[in-house]
């Protein structure tokens, strides 16, 4: 699979391996072309997870991660790609169903927008919710304060 | 997905009109709502007594579990695995701890493995009884609550001697166990097997064939085997759906490739083959405990780990089959002490998601059936 893919796409994926764990870290231009094609033509289908990692010191200081599992070859795989802040990524709600509360989540938490999401909006925090908790420079002891103030009447988070 | 319209957002600002010329209605429910198991709010759009969809409002309960996580050590975030599914704690502390004993490159000593699946598949016994009772309470049947909560406590009770918590246990240390088994923990593990057979006879008696009962779950909130994979449901949902497909035997972990069991499945997948699949699981989790407490060897049950962990840099996903489905840990390790990231990939969460699907076209009654069939803990789908 992994040699078939890498002549269909060059340098565009780098076939990785940690820990007995199979991932591919590959180019933000082949999502969700090669979702599609892991789904359609290698029986990926089943996306266990979609998260994030955020690292701000680099220049693409964002990996979203996939975590893909096929039943009919019992394998898991993890594809990895670098998007920058303020940048945006194509949804995978087409070719999963499940990538929609996931992918919410995801921009709840890291600020990352799906490009073609049914309903992108908040899910675990309210609406109006100011900032992306799960940002490496979120403040936790300077949270919304203003949103606690308004809404539950008290004087801070802490 | 069978009809692609069928999980696309709802418009809630605009009813449409029905052919008797009355309005749509679009009721609130929760979060406050003595059958969500929790605090889940549902926003139902009505016509008449139909579910015409549904929207879930979630995130009451959330705490910020993987901030926490990324702000304390490897082994001080060890208890908080414990608060999400709170009924099977276990399982939770038994996913963390392998997750990181991978990434330490370490793995527990066999006598730790054993007593490890005793005490999982326990909790995966009481986690089932716990869903059984509130379930039947849901639609009516008020019995089978005090009868499962009456022999739950005997589980609670080998938890209590043996780590001193009855819920939260906090079970397990990463890279074995902190307790050596109890002296009588064998003799306490046999007892309760033999004690609690006949009751989940007993729990079948009031139900299985008890026509309320079928007429509250047949048919109702019916998912596709198809459906479940696209939309990602696990555990004993996707199992009655028809699909045979369980972590314990497909990618085994812990030593549960040294045990025999089988794998129920469903045909029609609704809410009457969800309940009999959760039973047969714990009959087949007995089977499991019976085989382990007869041969745990002697030994060690703590593997060499140091003190101050450090797992080198890297990132793993590991998954474990909880009483509720698959309960995967991502973790990334930047070579300190604290996980850089840790993501918990709840299986409430990701099965909470066919609620839609499934409720479209029942009754409001079957809503109710159908959240308890799912077998959500809150805890867990908010973090």
């Amino acid at each position: 699979m992994i040699a078939k893919l890498k002549r269909e796409y060059g340098s565009g994926i780098t076939p990785l391996t940690h820990l007995g764990q199979n991932y591919m870290e590959v180019d933000r231009s082949l999502i969700p072309e090669l979702l599609q094609v892991l789904r359609d033509e290698e029986q990926f289908d089943y996306c266990v997870d979609i998260t994030a990692v955020h690292y701000p010191k680099r220049e693409k200081q964002f990996d979203v991660v996939w975590v893909l599992y096929s039943f009919p070859r019992n394998e898991r795989i993890r594809i990895k790609t670098q998007i920058a802040d303020g940048e945006s990524i194509a949804s995978s709600v087409p070719i999963w169903a499940t990538a929609n509360w996931l992918e919410r989540e995801v921009f709840d938490m890291f600020g990352i927008r799906f490009d073609g999401h049914p309903d992108l909006k908040r899910i675990l925090l309210p609406e109006g919710w100011k900032g992306h908790p799960l940002r490496k420079d979120y403040g936790i002891l300077q949270q919304d304060n203003e949103w606690v103030q308004i809404n539950l009447g008290i004087e801070s988070g802490q | 997905m069978t009809d692609p319209k069928a999980l696309s957002p709802l418009d809630l600002e605009t009813p449409d009109k029905t052919f008797l010329d009355a309005n749509e209605l679009v009721i609130n429910m929760g979060p406050q709502h003595p059958a969500t198991h929790g605090v889940l709010r549902v926003i139902l759009r009505l016509d008449g007594e139909k579910v015409m969809g549904l929207e879930c409002v979630i995130g009451y309960l959330h705490r910020g579990v993987e901030k926490i996580g990324e702000n304390r050590t490897y082994t001080m975030f060890n208890p908080y695995v414990d608060r999400m599914d709170y009924v099977a704690a276990v399982s939770n502390g038994l996913g963390y701890c392998e997750a990181v004993e991978k990434l330490l490159s370490v793995e527990a000593p066999p006598r730790a493995q054993y007593i490890r699946v005793i005490l999982t598949e326990l909790n995966r016994i009481a986690s089932h009884q716990l869903w059984l009772g509130t379930h039947a309470l849901d639609i009516g049947a008020i019995t089978p609550l005090f009868y499962t909560f009456r022999d739950r406590e005997e589980i609670l009770k080998i938890f209590e001697k043996y780590c001193g918590a009855r819920l939260t246990t906090h079970a397990f240390r990463i890279g074995g166990l902190q307790y050596e088994a109890y002296e009588g923990f064998e003799k306490d593990v046999k007892n309760f097997v033999s004690f609690v057979k006949p009751k989940i006879d007993e729990y079948e008696e009031l139900l299985t064939t008890n026509r309320i009962w079928l007429e509250r779950t047949k048919g109702v909130g019916v998912i596709s085997g198809k459906d479940c994979i696209a939309l990602g449901v696990t555990g004993p949902v996707l199992r009655a759906s028809g699909v045979k497909w369980d972590i314990r035997k497909a990618q085994p972990y812990a030593n549960y490739k040294n045990f025999e069991f089988e794998i129920p499945t469903g045909q029609n997948g609704d809410t009457y083959d969800r309940y009999i699949v959760r039973m047969v699981e714990m009959r087949q989790s007995l089977r499991i405990i019976e085989q382990a407490v007869e041969s745990i060897p002697e030994g060690p049950i703590m593997a060499k780990v140091p003190k101050v962990m450090k797992p080198p840099v890297g990132e793993v996903y590991h998954s474990i089959e909880a009483p509720k489905g698959e309960l995967g840990y991502f973790i990334v390790s930047d070579g300190s002490t604290q996980p850089y990231r840790v993501r918990v990939r709840p299986p409430s969460f990701v099965n909470l998601q066919a609620l839609d699907l499934m409720c479209r076209g029942q009754l409001v009654a079957d809503v109710i059936a159908v959240i308890g069939t799912l077998d959500i803990v809150l805890g867990e789908v908010d973090r």
